[in-house]
Parts: C-alpha cells; structure tokens; sequence
C-alpha cells in the first residue's frame, strides 16, 4: 500500500488560488505522490478483454501505448460525437462564465485550475476544437484549440481522474452542462488505448467474474451473512433467516458488496436483515447477483452494460416479483438512469408492491426496483414497524446526501423521514453542501484509493468542514449516508478532518430502532456498544 | 493577446467599415453584408440545431435538483425534478427566461480562525445572474426596438414598448433606458473577465470577441441616437424597408459613417451566432441534463443504438463454483 505523508489538516486548508502564470493551453501535469491512483493491471483487463493490457505507471515517461493511439482516440471521439447530442451539445455552447467554477470539491481543495469543471471540459474541448471544429482548423489557438499530444493525454489521464462524477457541478451551470458525462466519455477514450486505474479495473474484473467487487465467491457469502445473523442474535436474541439464490421468493434483493466485508457498513447490512425480517418479506439474497454498484460507470458505458446484466438475468431466473436495492451512491445512478435503457424491457417482473402496506411504487412502474429507503419510509408511514428511537440517543446524526441518490435521483426526503423517525437527535448541514447541492465524499468514481490520499483529502474538505460545523456547533457525533463507498471514504475522510465524527449508514439506525418480535431486552447497538442507560423508555 | 487580438479585430471591422462609407461604398456596407450575414445566420442556425437534433440522447441524464416523485405522502418538486413534459417544459423556460441554474450561483470563502483549519463559508452571489439577466433582457428589448425602421406606421405593440422603455423621458429625443443597460452590463461582463483571476484564466480570445462586438453595436447604436453624429432616421428607414421587401434603394442619400460601423458589426454578430458558444441560444433549450424527464423508473428511455455485449453468465458462473455452492448449502440449477 502506498503510504502518503499527510501534512496536518491546518496546512492542507490554507489553498492557494492564484493561477499560474502561464496559461492553462500547454500541457503540463506533474505526477505528485498522492494525487494520482496507479494504473491498472494486466490482469484485470484481460478477464474482461480490455484493449491494450501491460505493466505501467502514469510517472513513466513511456506509457507504452499502440503506434496508432491518436488515430484510436480521434476515431473514438468522432464515434461517440455521433452516439451522444450530450457530448456535442456540452463541447459546443459552454460560454465560460465561470459559473461552475468553484463548485467543483477538488477545485476548492486544491486550487488548481484545471479542477475547474470548465477547464476541466476545455482539455478535451480544445482537442474537439482542433480535430472536429472549422474554426479550430483555421484558427488554432485563437479559438483554443490544441492538437491531441502525448502531453494532452497525460493531463486527460491526471485530471479525468481528479473528477469524481459527481455532477455538482451540472447543477449550477446555466445550460446543464454535466462534466460528469464528460469525465466518462473521456475515460471511455482513454480506456481505448489501455489508459485507467487499477481501483476501476480490479473490482470491474472482480465484478465480472464473481458478481461483486470484492470477489467474494458464493460460498463465503453465505458464510458472512451467516456470521451477521449471529451477531444479530446476539445483540437482540432473534434469529433472523438468510434466504440465499431462494427460486419462489417476491423480492430479489441487491446491495453494495463493500456492506458485506467493511466496517462500518456491516452495520447497515445487518440493519438490512434485521429490517426485512421484521418485515416478512418473502425476499432472497443472490450471491450471482451479489454487487449492485458497477464500476462500469467509471470505465464505459458497454461496461456499464456488461456488469449490470446481471440484475435482471437473476431476478428472471429466481423468478421474483421485483427488485429491491440497499443504500449505494453510484448503484443507484446505474439503477435509475440506465438499467432498463441498457438491459430492459423487464417485462418478466411485476411493478413492485410491497405485500406489508399495499403500497404500489408506480414511480418504478418501468424499472421494477426500488430503493430500501423507500420502502421503509412507507414502512413507517403506515405504522408497519415498532421502533424505540431512544436507542439512538447516544448519536447526534447529521445526515450526508450522497451525490448520485442526490443529483441523479433526488432522493432526499425518503431517508430523511426514516432518520427522524428512528433517532432523536438529528441537525442538517448548511444548505449549501445538502441535497442537490451535497458535497462529494472525494473518494467515488474509483478515487478512494489510498494511493490518492491527499487529493482525496482535498477534494473531501468541503464536506469535511461542513460536518465540523455541525460538530462544533451541535455537537453532531455520526454522519450518515446511504452509499457503501461513502461508508469506505468517509471513515478516512473524518479521521482525518473532524476524529470526532463515525460514520453509520441508514439502516444501520433502522437496526438499532427496530423493536422486534421476540427480542430480548437490548443492551448492545449492532456496534456491540453498550447503549446509553436509560435509552429503553419507549418513547413513540 | 487574448484580450487586444479581439478587440483589435473588432476595431479593425470598425474602421474599415467606416472607410467603406466615406469612399461610397454604400451598396457593399449596406445590401450585401447584410444580407449576406443574414443568410448565413439562417443557414447556420438550422445547420447547428440539425446537427444537435439527429444526434440521439441514448440516456436519460437528467440532473435532479429536487426531490423526486415516488411516494404518495412526499411532495416532489414539479420544475426541479419534473416527472412530467409539463414539469420539463416549466424547467427549460425557466432556465431560459430567469436563469433559473444561474441563480443558484453561490460563493465560497474560506474564513481563517485561531489554531483550526479555516472555515468555508459560502454566500449567495447574484451578481452573474442580474448581469446576464440585464445584458440579455437589454439586447432583446434593442432588438425588439429596431422593428422600427422595418415597419411604416409604427406598429402599437412597439410603441408600448417604447414607452416603457423610454419611461425616464429628459426632453428630446426621448432616452430608451435599454441601450444604456445593455452597454453597462456588457461592460461588466467584460470586467469580471479581465478583473477576476480565475476568469481571465479560462477565458479564451473568443470570449472576448463578442463582448467587444456588442459594446461597439450599442455604442455606436448611442452615438447616432443622442450626440452630434445623429443619423437621418428617414434615409436608415428608407434602406431597412427597401431590405426587407428586397428592393434596396438603388441610390441611398449618404448615412454616417458610424451607420456603416454598427451595421457592419451588427452583421458579424449576427453571422458569428450559429458558429460560435453564442449558440447557447439554441443549444440551452436541446441540453439532456435540462430537457428530459426525471422519472426513468417510471418510463423506459429508449436508447437507438443500444447493443448486445458479452457478459458472463450465471450458466458459467455456477459451472465455476457449483461444488463449493453445493458444499455450503447454496440451491443450484444443475446437480
Ligand atoms: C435563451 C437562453 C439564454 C441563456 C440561458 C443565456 C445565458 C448566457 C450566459 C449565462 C452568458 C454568460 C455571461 C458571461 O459571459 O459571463 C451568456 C453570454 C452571452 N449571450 Fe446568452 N443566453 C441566452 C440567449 C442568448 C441570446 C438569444 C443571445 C442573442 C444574441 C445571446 C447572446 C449572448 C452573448 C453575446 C453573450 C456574450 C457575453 C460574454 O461573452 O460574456 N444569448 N448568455
Ligand atoms: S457554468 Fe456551464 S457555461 Fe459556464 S463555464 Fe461552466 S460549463 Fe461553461
Ligand atoms: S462532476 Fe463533480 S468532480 Fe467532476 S468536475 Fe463536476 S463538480 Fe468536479
């Protein structure tokens, strides 16, 4: 592992924002130790036959690409110039008014101009400019067009991953322009010629092969939930079932795998299983289809397409009902915006209904899946679960709107209503880093390697500062958040900015909540931590 | 260079249009570039909304800035998040009339405090939004103004608009508050470009260009209205009917110089529009992250090249780990 020397967050704050003299048209990156990840391995792109595989590293002079590499990525773009009107429409109508300019997390972090989405567009744009442009042929420089160098390339590589497609900044651009959908085509180029990262590549083959990024094969899957059912016993003295690949179960259920192997995410898996026990849902885990994130999103969209096959080939096979998803950020951007485009009609399930309230969730009318969230709000809404909030008085939540349930979904209410129904302590950050407008963790888009550390840091700082705020001023001891690689980065991300604040997800305080049928009187939370004294009272 | 290349572009045109009009070259200044700039406007319009339109949208890449419609209890936002065409139709006009995105514009600011890393604080920062709402708002009411010398009599609606835009009437002629605005708020604009460290970063000769364009127009659109280089309204009236009706009058009486100038830049700005970032105009109503509908759950989003992939079967999956599934428990599909 890479080990990056940190200077203290009081160094790391003071950002300089004066440019560089020179202007940002001649190329020019420098590989500093931790802000860049490593480059992906061989192996990994040849168990998904990705062009191009070898040994490399971004910090050698030679990155040991096809002779023909600029015609591959010209050829490229001119392809997906034709296949996206957002592509086109984005490099064409940008007026550089700077609007998005210091929205962008790693841009407020690191000061560097380049991580202004605009600029950030303008290193592929001036290339569209130069190639695909009249104007650009004429008049070069003048029009900001450059020619597609080795150097271009490079800064490509730095910068594409220095975004973590978060889109924040799309929000506040007047015409929409998402750098986000940039930052994919632009990966998706360079993966054309063997150009990515080893945290993208890893989990993709991973997920490929053994249906999750960890690449937990089925048996130890079985085996993990099994080991969380008895903890669950343990804390609560019920004995919750795992259905696992179940044909003739309603519901096929799919999580992010991180809830399977890390802390603190295990929390919110057991909060999943606690939850749809309680619940009687007569649901099935898969252990094919046992990775709702896709990586794919971060590599092309054929991967997208590839990885998230899956999904609906198991639900087809177990013959269920519909689909229910947990708590993961960029999962759910696959799930909402492109799983049934890619992989659809599912015409074989039925519009989901939850069989407890009665429910139907029209708004997945084409789709057939939900989000856990929703469902347990309309748990709660129609008074389907006990729960004893007073269980979660130790915590002092604030809660983290994770940026594709945010901004490619608008998942905001949901979660918000299950939290102040199962805790009593719960302060919203400043709206400026809320909702549409959230923060990204700085570690998504497969930049939350430790390789990347001090860029991670900086682009988490504005999140980080906001969570101090609500430290300071409520003293607000856990961030939630509703996304498995949240769960992963976060952690890192607080210790380092505010050590005070852990990191839960939400049904991890379901879980605590949950008063079950048959329980015992609880004396630990699902951290096996004792719980304050006095918190049993119900307090409905 | 970025900043004195354009501008001396725009001198240039200036000054060599005025030469057109001392040596006469009334017929070139005042028929043909025209009506060339026009053509090629047209032209270049419906070429470049052509050439976003037959592209497809193969994703629904809405961006949602609000809560989404799911359940029945929550109240979703119609025009931030709109799972409607009436909710899309809302939001697009909404960025289109208000700038609705603009408005969101915030600031950040890092406050430094004793012994702790400085805190960031973020303001509310209208000032691009008014800017770019008074510039656009001042250049269509111009615009509008000019219908004036194509039409005889005037027609009422225009002369509504004149009367509210002349509303500060100081004696004769009456002063139209608009060209003013539109003056002012181009010249800031300019400011922020060439004042603000990050801006001027990014901003490319091109951005200038047509800042400097549009301070010319209606700066020399002022000079004929209210100073000594006052132009004969009758003979600019007389050539803008004869245009329209394609009968240019064969010998115009002699405009100003400053006429040639403005009609001249007019004419660039004009032919500039369809090529340049000034297709925003068009482009702001086709982009996806505005214009589509929210719910893709609800509604299947079609994409016209989608295409079958290779993917790795839970048939192979389970050939690979059929014995270690069988070993813990795990239902299989062939024993
Ligand atoms: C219809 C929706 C429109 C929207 C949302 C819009 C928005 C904007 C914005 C945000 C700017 C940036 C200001 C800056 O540069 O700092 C701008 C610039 C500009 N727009 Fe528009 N615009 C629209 C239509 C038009 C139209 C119809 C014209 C007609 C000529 C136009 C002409 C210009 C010009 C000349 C600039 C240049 C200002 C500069 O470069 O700074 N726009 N527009
Ligand atoms: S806000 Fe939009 S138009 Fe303005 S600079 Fe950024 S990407 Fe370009
Ligand atoms: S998508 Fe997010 S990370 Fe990427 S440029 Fe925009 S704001 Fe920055």
């Amino acid at each position: 592992m890479a080990d990056i020397q940190l200077p203290p967050p009081e160094e790391l704050a003071k950002v300089s924002f004066q440019p560089r003299p020179q202007g940002w048209m001649d190329p020019c990156v420098e590989f500093r130790p931790g802000t860049w990840s490593y480059a992906g391995k061989p192996k990994a792109l040849e168990t998904v036959g990705m062009p191009n595989p070898r040994e490399w590293s971004p910090t050698d002079a030679d990155w040991k690409l096809p002779e023909n590499w600029k015609e591959i990525i010209l050829q490229g773009l001119r392809e997906r110039l034709d296949k996206y009107r957002s592509l086109k429409v984005f490099l064409d109508i940008c007026v550089r008014c700077g609007a998005c300019a210091d929205k962008c997390h790693f841009f407020i972090g690191s000061g560097d101009p380049k991580n202004m989405p605009v600029l950030r567009a303008e290193l592929l744009r001036s290339v569209y400019r130069n190639d695909f442009t009249l104007a650009g042929k004429l008049l070069g420089k003048m029009v900001g067009a450059r020619e597609l160098t080795m150097d271009v390339v490079k800064e490509w590589f730095y910068y594409f991953y220095q975004c973590t497609e978060c889109r924040r900044c799309s929000v506040f651009c007047p015409y929409g322009i998402d750098q986000a959908e940039l930052t994919m085509i632009g990966r998706e180029l360079l993966n054309l010629v063997g150009i990515n990262i080893n945290w993208v590549m890893e989990p993709v083959a991973k997920c490929y092969m053994t249906g999750n990024h960890m690449g937990i094969p089925p048996h130890a899957l079985k085996d993990n939930l099994e080991f969380f059912a008895d903890d669950i016993e343990n804390i609560t003295g019920v004995r919750v079932d795992v259905p696992i690949n179940k044909k003739g179960a309603d519901v096929l259920f799919v999580v992010p795998s991180g809830d399977v192997m890390a802390d603190p995410g295990i929390y919110t898996l057991m909060g999943y299983m606690m939850l749809l026990h309680e619940s009687g849902l007569n649901y099935t885990w898969s252990t094919y289809a046992s990775e709702g994130g896709n990586f794919g999103l971060f590599t092309s969209h054929e991967m997208i397409k590839r990885l998230n096959a899956k999904i609906y080939a198991e639900a087809k096979r177990l013959g269920v009902k519909w689909i229910l998803g947990g708590e993961c950020g960029h999962m759910w951007r696959v799930l909402h915006q492109y799983m049934d485009t890619l992989n659809g009609p599912a015409d074989f399930l039925e519009v989901p209904v939850s069989p407890i309230t009665g429910t139907r969730f029209e708004h997945a009318r084409s789709t057939k899946m939900i989000h856990i969230a929703e469902f347990t709000a309309d748990l709660i809404y129609h008074g389907k679960l006990k729960l004893d909030p007073s269980r979660n008085n130790a915590y002092k939540v604030t809660f983290h709107d994770s940026c594709n349930p945010a901004r490619a979904m608008g998942l905001f209410e949901e979660p918000r209503y299950v939290i102040r129904n199962v805790c009593n302590h719960f302060y919203e950050m400043p709206e400026n880093t809320i909702r549409e407008q959230t923060f990204c963790c700085g570690g998504g888009a497969g930049l939350g390697n430790d390789e990347n550390m001090e860029m991670r840091m900086r682009g988490g700082l504005p999140r980080g500062n906001a969570v101090r705020f609500v430290h300071e001023r409520y003293g607000v001891n856990l961030l939630t958040a509703m996304c498995a690689i949240d769960r992963a980065v976060l952690t890192t991300l607080m210790e380092y900015w505010v050590p005070e604040v852990k990191v839960s997800g939400l049904h991890e305080l379901v879980g605590n909540a949950l008063v079950m049928k048959g329980e015992k009187k609880r004396e630990l939370n699902l951290r096996s931590e004792p719980l304050n004294e006095g918190s049993e009272d119900t307090s409905d | 260079m970025t900043v004195v290349a354009p501008l001396i572009g725009v001198l240039a045109l200036a000054a060599v249009s005025a030469a057109g009009a001392r040596i006469g070259l009334t017929t070139l200044f005042c028929v043909v570039i025209p009506y060339a700039a026009i053509l090629v406007f047209l032209i270049g319009v419906v070429w470049r909304v052509l050439s976003w339109a037959r592209r497809p949208t193969p994703f629904n890449i809405t961006t949602t800035c609000g809560q989404q419609h799911s359940l029945r209890w929550i109240q979703s936002s119609p025009l931030e998040n709109p799972h409607t065409r009436l909710g899309v139709i809302g939001r697009v006009l909404l960025e289109v009339l208000l700038f609705r995105s603009l408005f969101r514009n915030v600031k950040h600011e890092f406050v430094s405090r004793e012994n702790a890393a400085p805190r960031l604080a973020y303001k509310a920062s209208p000032w691009l939004w008014l800017g770019a709402l008074a510039f656009h708002y001042s250049f269509l009411v111009v615009f509008v103004r000019h219908y004036r010398f194509f039409s005889e009599p005037t027609p009422r609606s225009l002369q509504i608009v004149e009367m509210l835009d002349g509303f500060f009437q100081i004696g004769s002629p009456t002063i139209f508050v608009s060209g003013f605005v539109l003056l002012a708020a181009a010249t800031f604009l300019l400011l922020r470009r060439l004042l603000l460290p990050q801006l001027r970063y990014i901003s490319l000769p091109v951005d200038y260009f047509p800042l400097f364009l549009v301070i010319g127009i209606a700066l020399t659109g002022i000079l004929m209205r209210y100073t000594a280089f006052r132009t004969d309204t009758a003979a600019v009236k007389n050539l803008c009917i004869g245009l329209m009706q394609f009968k240019p009058p064969a010998a115009t009486e002699p405009i100003g110089a400053i006429f040639f100038v403005h009609l001249t830049l007019v004419s660039c700005l004009f032919a500039y529009l369809p090529y340049s970032k000034l297709s925003h105009m068009m482009g702001v109503w086709l982009s996806p992250t505005r214009n589509l509908i929210g719910a893709s759950r609800m509604r299947r989003h079609i994409n016209p090249w989608n295409y079958p992939v290779a993917v790795h079967t839970y048939e192979e999956y389970e050939n690979e780990w059929r014995d270690k599934m069988k070993a813990a428990g795990i239902p299989v599909d062939k024993e």
